[in-house]
């Protein structure tokens, strides 16, 4: 098994600018009993982005015809609470290949990179950037090159450098996953468990 | 050379390698599963062809979405039943010890691992849920994990892992009557914010974490992960020891001296370096609720919900969204609300002695007619001994009634749902938009808040009932 392999993208961004979105909203509790990874992105954001009925809710961004793209922007602490895996499936799932913030919760961070999602973090100033571009044109491009590790308003030519470990980004770059990684060592392991005893 | 953290020194004993521009090969002895984050990790070794590494090394148990009713009965609910079976499925083909929804040691992961001694001082432990960092109170470099790290440790008894940066919370001095280890927390994460452990492991410190008991060390380093940080731990000392001993699973005998001979090396040198440290002083701690829709939104009960103004500009959107939620005006008093709800349980607040607090405090007394009371406890053993002890009959009288092991309303996988638009005083972790059931409110506090909310109907401070 293998993650997708990161390409670069250049796509519109649908923007959530609201601080701490917990993995509770990304993906409620009622929607983990499931035992596959698929299918989650069905109920991703379901109680901001459906009533009660069912029916979807017309402010909130995914369900605006105005956004679209493979790109998530959302506030401070993203992905905080939970340590359900769901929620980086679920964002998957619907479509997105690369979540950008000015901050990640630790635990979402590491499950978007096993998915293959990548989690962009930004500064304040440029956050502020993308969300103002986005108001100014809801189909305003942004690219993310992970090779160089950098993330362009296509509109302004406003751009950031962004971190990642070379680890990690060879990872994404090439599919490969840590699993494969630690399998590979598994004599190393074995011998470390023989030094403790 | 500065001397090393008691974080550094558990960490460092368990990297078998270092990747070069990356994550450290972290050695994990002790990991906890259930029925929810654990299938998809199994089905992943199952299509790689490959076995559990360590059997052994992994201990499960259902807590997630079971019911807290009927538990002799199969699951009513379908997908729950399923996952359920699974788990036991997964397990048998594997040959991982499993405590089922039947067997006398159930109860949420967290609870189970320390009553049966399967947590001790110095190990590593991870699990398929946040709160995992429970087991921090006993020294230990615990934390959760995604299901992809599950399958990770499955597989190869490590994960792959970056090492996260240290901070040391101390809290000096004493604490007042009716002031307990969950106000400590609130307190601490009203203080940092739901993010501003981020990055961090905590050590806690100072006379007050080291008076209180191993339940109240636990509820503490719980609630790590609603800064943010990764985990929490607390060094350990005879409090720790005494209690460990004589539990299932802990070393017996001449080796149970041997441990504590090792265990009693496990702190932090005097001249290590935090990168952060924090201070607080315990005689500034009073009774804590939340107020609004993320654990860092907490205040003393006596105290009024910040005004607009208050808060920070950068923040206010987001302020006004979560207050908006809760139906709270923005600069109103916290104390007198009506409340409907009562859930005293979960992996914060689900053990013995949290049950004891509420029995002590509400025996004698009937809890107001209108608040449905909701008591579970963490495990089996909790249960039982809640019996043996009196509590569920003293409960009962008081019009309170316990329910079966499980982690219940704290995340409504199950029936306990908190209807949408009430409002609960929870013991639990989260007060997140729905967490407790769609549309439902929640404040979170501690036993004695809960209990005294439950008597009064309204938040009450809990000094205030004598």
């Amino acid at each position: 098994m293998s993650i997708e392999k990161f390409q670069n993208i250049e796509s519109a961004a649908v923007p959530i600018p609201i601080e701490n979105v917990d993995t509770d909203q990304i993906i409620p509790a009622r929607f983990l009993k499931a035992t596959t990874r698929e299918g989650f992105g069905e109920n991703l954001f379901r109680d901001w982005r459906y009533d009660k009925s069912g029916n979807p809710k017309a402010d909130f961004p995914l369900n605006n015809p105005k956004f679209s793209g493979a790109i998530l922007v959302g506030g401070k602490n993203f992905g905080s609470g939970s340590s359900r895996e769901h929620a980086a499936w679920a964002i998957h799932d619907y479509g997105f290949k690369v979540v950008i913030s000015n901050f990640f919760a630790d635990i979402f961070k590491n499950n978007a990179l096993n998915n293959g999602l990548l989690p962009v973090q930004v500064s304040d100033n440029f956050l502020v950037s993308i969300f103002k571009a986005i108001e100014a044109d809801a189909g305003t491009l942004i690219k993310v090159d992970l090779e160089k590790q950098e993330i362009r308003l296509l509109a302004t030519g406003e751009s950031e450098f962004f971190q990642i470990t070379p680890y990690k980004k060879e990872c994404l770059l090439n599919g490969y996953d840590d699993i494969e990684y630690l399998l590979n060592i598994k004599e190393k392991i074995a011998q470390f468990e023989k030094s403790r005893t | 050379m500065a001397g090393k953290t008691l974080f550094d020194k558990i960490w460092d004993a368990h990297v078998v390698d270092k990747i070069k521009g990356g994550p450290s090969v972290l050695y994990i002895d002790k990991h906890l599963i259930h029925e929810v984050t654990s299938p998809q990790a199994f089905a992943g070794i199952d299509s790689r062809g490959i076995s559990v590494f360590r059997p052994e090394q992994t201990v499960a148990t259902p807590d997630h979405n079971v019911p807290t009713v009927d538990q002799h009965l199969p699951i009513k609910d379908e997908l729950s039943r399923f996952q359920v079976n699974k788990l036991t499925e997964n397990c048998e083909k594997h040959g991982v010890t499993l405590y089922g929804l039947n067997h006398p040691y159930q109860g949420i992961v967290h609870v189970i691992g320390p009553e049966l001694g399967i947590t001790q001082p110095g190990m590593t432990m991870v699990c398929g849920d946040s709160h995992t960092s429970t087991h921090g109170a006993f020294g230990s470099v615990a934390f959760g994990i995604g299901t992809s790290e599950v399958e990770m440790v499955l597989a190869t008894q490590c994960i792959l892992q970056p090492k996260p940066k240290k901070m040391r919370i101390s809290v000096e001095g004493e604490l007042s009557e009716g002031v307990t280890a969950k106000d400590v927390i609130l307190y601490i994460i009203a203080k940092i914010t739901a993010s501003g452990g981020t990055g961090y492991f905590i050590e806690y410190a100072g006379s007050a974490i080291r008076d209180l008991s191993m339940e109240g060390r636990m509820t503490i380093c719980n609630m790590s992960i609603e800064s943010g940080a990764r985990g929490g731990l607390i060094a350990p000392d005879q409090t720790t020891f005494d209690y460990v001993k004589g539990r299932e699973f802990a070393p017996k005998g001449e080796e149970f001296n041997q441990a504590v001979e090792k265990w009693r090396k496990l702190k932090s040198d005097d001249d290590a370096v935090f990168d952060k440290e924090l201070v607080f002083e315990a005689a500034d701690i009073e009774p804590m609720i939340t107020y609004g829709t993320n654990p860092g939104m907490g205040a003393k009960i006596k105290d009024h919900i910040p005004t607009v103004e208050e808060v920070d500009p950068a923040t206010r959107e987001s302020y006004k969204k979560s207050l908006a939620y809760m139906g709270f005006e923005p600069g109103s008093p916290i104390e007198g609300r009506e409340v409907d709800y009562v859930f005293v349980g979960s992996c914060t607040n689900g053990r013995i002695e949290d049950l004891r607090e509420v029995v002590k405090f509400v025996k004698g007394r009937r809890k107001a007619d209108q608040v449905t009371a909701w008591i579970v406890p963490g495990s089996k053993q909790v249960e039982k001994q809640a019996n043996e002890e009196g509590i569920t009959a003293a409960l009962e009288a008081s019009g309170f009634k316990l329910r079966q092991p499980g982690c219940s309303a704290c995340l409504a996988m199950n029936d306990d749902k908190i209807p949408e638009g009430k409002l609960a005083v929870a013991t639990s972790n989260r007060n997140f938009e729905g967490r407790q059931g769609p549309g439902s409110r929640t404040m979170l506090a501690s036993p004695l808040a809960a209990a005294a909310a439950a008597l009064t109907g309204r938040v009450t401070d809990p000094r205030n009932i004598n």
